[in-house]
């Protein structure tokens, strides 16, 4: 089946688009060789992520099964996830 | 998992068997160049280091050669010298003799000029050429592969596709004993804690935080901050939020295949299974460092597509971009671009990665090879030229 976003391990929260989506659309979302349904609420870019489902603000975000962030606010699935509501958890001079 | 190679009189398989002509220093360039061009067989390695320069530097052009002269693809060496050089081109010569090969050393000084030591030059290489075409491809277990990594010109899909399916190939290739090298330790800013927990010791992963460290020094002591404006804005529209996300795509090309242990720049590695060598990611340096360490074949993830090659050991080039698989295709030999679209799952572009190398250390030519873009190459060295 064609594939609007994939998830890199079956550990992660999020996934990226690969090719452009429009808000409402019912994304299939690949996982391995499996497919799942994901409502977005949201548009989201190709290259881009979503939530798989509902973060919590403090929550870590995974991808490739590792730490790329911590929500700086709560996240719906299907909502995008990036900069406005995920920060580095590096490099982070202000908070040493 | 079996490919046919060329068994070394020290136990090392080369993939490809050249007779590889060596300048020792910046200065014999030309002549190492021409006596190559003149023999079928025959590859040259050209450099711009080997004089003037601080000792740190010039041992390490020492021991680049050295290695690089050991590289198992290389059937027997030309050292070409201008005869005033830094490098240490006697030590050189015996430690490519010490693992059963035949060298040769010219000492354009001694020979009485260019002309003189490229005639010479080309007499023995054409001698060395006829030796190593009598050699014969031998069936090798692939625990004979020396796989050296790197990504260069990467895109979205290089994070999402080439080199996680990559990654699949290295977890399969250190599973059947063998050897991969990953460099390119700028890029582990961000994510060096996550491939520290992924080496087999804290030993070991300390070594890793500590060569982060050192790379991230250097460029401190420039004055400049490189780590500033990381992701950088055409990343973060693209999509990466984090200098963790974006470090991430990038060491994904090892999976989870454990770090054994840490070496510097162009060390052959003494253990079994994925190392981390100290490297930029700039391709003449790291191409080289790979080759010095004794990768026998390369696999260079890219996005947008790299075209680079090196002179002696083939490097195969993976995409995850169908677009640069169709419009670079004269560069690229291998897609994985049906990761993205959903039609191949990263287990099988991973084993098709491994199908691919195979195939490639047993004879099969690579784009670069094929078109002659093999010339990325330079020796690593972090102090000045005085």
């Amino acid at each position: 089946m064609k594939r609007d976003a994939i998830v890199i391990r079956v550990e992660d929260n999020v996934a990226t688009a690969i090719r452009n989506l429009e808000a409402g659309h019912e994304a299939a979302v690949g996982i391995g060789e499996e497919v799942t349904r994901l409502k977005l609420r949201q548009s989201i870019d190709y290259g881009h992520k979503m939530a798989l489902n509902d973060i919590a603000r403090g929550e870590k975000i995974l991808k490739y099964a590792a730490v790329i962030g911590q929500a700086t606010q709560a996240i719906k699935a299907g909502e995008h996830v990036h900069v406005h509501n995920v920060e580095s958890l590096r490099g982070r001079g202000d908070l040493d | 998992m079996d490919f046919m190679g060329f068994k070394r009189a020290n136990g090392k398989v080369g993939t490809r068997n050249y007779v590889g002509v060596l300048s020792t220093v910046v200065c014999a360039n030309e002549v190492a160049r021409a006596i190559a061009d003149g023999v079928q067989g025959a590859v040259a390695f050209t450099h711009q280091q080997g004089c003037c320069q601080t000792p740190p530097d010039l041992k390490r052009v020492t021991d680049t050669l050295a290695g690089l002269g050991n590289n198992a693809n290389l059937a027997s060496v030309l050292l070409v010298s201008l005869g005033c050089e830094g490098t240490d081109v006697k030590a050189v010569a015996e430690r490519i003799q010490a693992t059963g090969k035949k060298v040769e050393t010219l000492i354009i000084q001694e020979e009485g000029g260019a002309a003189r030591t490229r005639a010479k030059g080309v007499l023995l290489a054409q001698q060395l050429a006829v030796e190593a075409s009598a050699l014969k491809r031998e069936p090798c277990s692939s625990k004979n592969i020396v796989l050296g990594l790197k990504c260069g010109s990467s895109d979205t899909s290089s994070g999402l596709a080439s080199n996680p399916a990559l990654g699949v190939a290295v977890e399969r290739f250190v599973s059947q004993n063998a050897v991969a090298i990953m460099g390119e330790v700028t890029e582990f800013i961000g994510a060096e804690h996550l491939l520290a927990a992924q080496a087999k010791d804290k030993t070991t992963g300390r070594k890793i935080i500590e060569l982060v460290e050192r790379m991230e020094n250097r460029v401190k002591a420039m004055g400049v901050d490189m780590r500033g404006g990381q992701p950088t804005p055409g990343n973060i529209q693209g999509g990466l939020t984090t200098i963790e996300e974006k470090s991430l795509g990038a060491i994904a090309k090892v999976g989870s295949a454990v770090v054994q242990d840490v070496y510097e720049y162009g060390e052959v590695p003494r253990v079994k299974g994925l190392v981390v060598m100290d490297s930029p990611g700039r391709e003449p340096e790291i191409l080289t460092g790979l080759a010095a360490a004794g990768a026998n074949v390369i696999v260079f993830t890219t996005g947008r597509g790299a075209p680079q090659g090196f002179p002696f050991v083939p490097v195969i080039k993976v995409t995850g971009n169908m677009h640069t698989w169709e419009h670079l295709n004269d560069h690229m030999d291998l897609s994985v671009h049906g990761v993205m679209t959903g039609d191949e799952s990263l287990d099988k572009a991973g084993a098709r990665i491994c199908d691919q190398v195979l195939a490639t250390a047993s004879g099969e030519g690579t784009k670069a090879e094929i078109s002659g873009y093999v010339q990325a190459m330079d020796i690593y060295v972090t102090g000045p030229v005085i």
